[in-house]
């Protein structure tokens, strides 16, 4: 699915990523944890084109592209998801509108004729009712006074109306009640498949009960510093991450 | 109010280039440059004028003669030569229009190409049209119907010839003849217009729409209209305009006057789409134009405005709110791309008691363009317990634009309760890329941040308008990030 090889990311002349490297392949949920400022929103943000960030080195292959040299909307249409740490804001255009201009785009440019509006809204309520999604929020203007709960889960409807190969969730579980951390873990559970894939970034490992990742990764100072399985996301919860700070001093 | 969302901008917006920008081939009768009295009595006489409108042309005339073009908006432009324009200039044909049928072919392609056939929208929307092509009205549907109901739409020389008494009562009531140096240049040339008068207690069945379109090169337009609503009416008006892309910078200067009496209401709204010149600024319309509106006791009057055309605007659409209780309304979206400069605003001056304004203007700047907001309050001593509600708010897309506002209140009465928000920002950097993230490519994406960004006013217009004005605002921006 994704294959990243010794990337390396300033922002202002600040490296962030100093040597990433990451294989995930079709079919896996890999969980990515670390401290603060460990680089993960940066990872994410990289992946996604964000193009404040310089990429000093590396390569990223995603479904045998080159991703770096696609745009950002190419990445999107070509399947790469960002549920964002802290979703945007559009005043005054609806959320329907955002996404069914989002689904038109992404058709056009795989040459496929435009889905049509009655089915637009039927995928619109099957999605919305999966991750239990107040239909008043669908046509409200995109987060404008969501709470910050009904941003993330919004994220998470996007990403189930979008269907992407690879989702990345960006501390998605961060704020949310047990409730909603359980919506949100069964909306990238039923996207769940042999040919997609999930990166999941974050602090916790209670989402991973719920999202049972197949290997778990801890980001430190923009490098993976350890891999592990499921257990090593509970040896964090009990430990914290001074082991790993310790064990890497000079990273 | 037609509920639409900004869903059907959803559709490709083939084409980025001012797609008005053709000629109708038609033979047209102009009048050699310049302006004189003989002009004048030229223009006056081809009209088949009465006397009084006559002498009124050349009191205006002899006055702007003395007048000086005003230099306080914040625009330059080389000022114009109005020896080298020609006054008048109408589509030949000899006999006047009695029906539909009788309009000229190559006319009807035009409006067809102007997305306004006649056919169609007589049977589809309900919309009655007067389309002014250069100089002269060409055709006005509906009349029948309206007539039933006592309401009068024509042409504004039709109504000189046909209800003069109204058209004399009314004219100049709002606008004074020399209220300023376009103003009572048009007053000298006009040539032809609208003309709405809506009876007593009448509701209008259908919105009354007219477009202009300047055809002709080297020619001015200097068109008048009236909407004259009488106690109780009401009355929804539509104004849409092109031009077709020509090198040279031609003259729009017109007069538009509203008179909502007692308890009556008009909304006026204006798609302004004027040739607004090339990247590089080369041509464009000079759009300089008086709007005014008097407001009786109990009555409202409300603008929107969308102005995304011109090479320069100068516009104002004001209410004298003399009535006590009467409102006041302007909703402005004016777009500047490239070298467009705008200085547009409005007006409220508050004579009566309660009275209420509410001014929204969104201003968008993109390329090397200026955007002025340029708006005054004025609470007069005896406007007991005036409100005013002011929201300005600039967008700017490029660092090389500038948004200016310049926001007068004067207040004699303190009872008056007079609030002012004002916000400058940058297209969002974080708004673009959640966007594209999710798919969207760059135009598309400004196209939905910047419809968002100005849906108080969007609402405001009538459906049919609201899908256009989205679009519209979509191709003015294309390529204007940076
Ligand atoms: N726009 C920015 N400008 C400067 N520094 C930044 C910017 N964004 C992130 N950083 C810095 O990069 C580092 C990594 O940040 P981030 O990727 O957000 O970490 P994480 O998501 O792991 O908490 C931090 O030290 C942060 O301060
Ligand atoms: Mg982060």
């Amino acid at each position: 699915m994704i294959t990243i090889k010794n990337l390396h990311a300033n922002i202002d002349g600040k490296e962030i990523l100093r040597g990433l490297n990451l294989t995930v392949k079709a079919g896996e949920v890999h969980a990515i944890m670390g401290p603060n400022g460990a680089g993960k929103s940066t990872l994410a943000s990289v992946l996604a084109g964000r193009d404040e960030y310089v990429i000093t080195e590396g390569e990223v292959e995603f479904q045998g592209l080159d991703l770096l040299s696609l745009s950002t909307e190419d990445r999107a249409r070509e399947g790469l998801f960002l549920a964002f740490q802290y979703p945007v804001e559009i005043p005054g255009v609806s959320n329907v509108n955002f996404l069914r201009t989002a689904i038109n785009e992404i058709r056009a440019y795989k040459g496929q004729e435009s889905l049509s509006a009655k089915d637009f809204m039927s995928l619109v309520r099957e999605k919305s009712a999966l991750v239990e999604l107040d239909s008043k929020l669908a046509s409200r203007s995109v987060n404008e006074g969501f709470s910050g709960g009904e941003k993330k889960r919004n994220e998470i409807f996007q990403m189930a109306m979008l269907a992407p190969k690879l989702a990345i969730l960006d501390e998605t579980d961060s704020g949310l009640d047990i409730d909603a951390l359980r919506i949100v873990a069964k909306g990238v559970n039923q996207l769940k498949s042999p040919d997609n894939a999930a990166i999941v970034i974050t602090h916790y490992q209670r989402l991973l009960d719920y999202i049972v990742p197949d290997f778990v990764h801890v980001l430190y100072k923009g490098q993976i510093v350890k891999t592990g399985g499921k257990e090593l996301a509970l040896e964090l919860e009990e430990k914290g991450y001074d082991w790993i700070k310790e064990a890497h001093p000079t990273v | 109010m037609a509920n639409y969302t900004e869903e059907n901008l959803a559709h490709e917006l083939e084409n980025q280039e001012y797609k008005f920008g053709f000629v109708t081939p038609i033979d047209a009768d102009t009048i050699p440059i310049g302006l004189s009295e003989d002009v004048i009595r030229l223009i006056s006489s081809k009209k088949e004028e009465p006397l009084w409108l006559l002498e009124h042309r050349l009191h205006a005339y002899n006055v702007w003669k003395t007048m000086e073009e005003p230099n306080w908006a914040h625009v330059k432009y080389k000022k114009p030569d109005f020896q080298s324009i020609a006054y008048y200039s109408a589509p030949k044909q000899s006999k006047k229009y009695e029906s539909w049928d009788d309009v000229d072919p190559e006319m009807k392609a035009t409006m067809a190409k102007l997305g306004i056939s006649m056919e169609e929208q007589q049977r589809l929307t309900g919309v009655a049209v007067d389309f002014v092509m250069d100089s002269v009205s060409v055709a006005t549907s509906f009349k029948e119907k309206l007539g039933e109901l006592g309401i009068i739409f024509c042409s504004f020389s039709e109504a000189v010839q046909n209800h003069p008494d109204l058209v004399r009562k009314y004219m100049g009531t709002v606008v004074p003849t020399t209220d300023n140096f376009y103003a009572a240049l048009n007053n000298a040339v006009f040539t032809d217009g609208s003309f709405c008068y809506i009876p007593k207690g009448v509701r209008c069945p259908m919105e009354l729409s007219t477009y202009f379109r300047i055809n002709a090169g080297g020619t001015g337009q200097f068109e008048r209209t009236l909407v004259v609503a009488d106690e109780g009416s009401y009355v929804s008006y539509l104004e849409g305009c092109t031009a077709p892309q020509r090198d040279e910078n031609q003259l729009h200067a017109a007069v538009v006057e509203l008179i909502a009496l007692d308890n009556a209401e008009i909304k006026y709204s204006t798609v302004q789409n004027w040739y607004p010149g090339d990247k590089n600024g080369l041509g464009g319309i000079f759009n300089f134009v008086t709007k005014r509106g008097i407001c009786h006791t109990n009555s409202k009057i409300s603008w929107t405005q969308v102005e995304t055309g011109s090479a320069v605007t100068w516009k104002y659409p004001s209410c004298i709110l003399k009535g006590d209780h009467s409102i006041g309304e302007f909703y402005s979206v004016a777009v500047t791309n490239n070298y467009q400069q705008a200085d547009t605003g409005t007006k409220m001056i508050h004579l009566g008691k309660n009275t209420k304004s509410t001014i929204i203007s969104k201003g968008i700047s993109a390329g090397k363009s200026q955007n002025s907001y340029r708006g005054l309050v004025q609470i007069h001593k005896s406007a007991k317990n005036a409100r005013n509600f002011s929201q300005c708010d600039s967008l700017l897309m490029s660092s090389e634009c500038g948004a200016h506002t310049f926001p007068y209140i004067e207040c004699k009465n303190s009872t008056a309760k007079i609030e002012h928000e004002a916000t400058t920002s940058k297209i969002g950097e974080d708004q673009l890329f959640y966007c594209k993230q999710r798919g969207i490519g760059e135009e598309k994406a400004i196209g939905l941040i910047v419809n968002g960004y100005c849906k108080e006013v969007l609402n405001q217009l009538p459906m049919e308008f609201a899908v256009e004005a989205q679009k519209l605002l979509t191709i003015s921006l294309e390529g204007s990030v940076g």
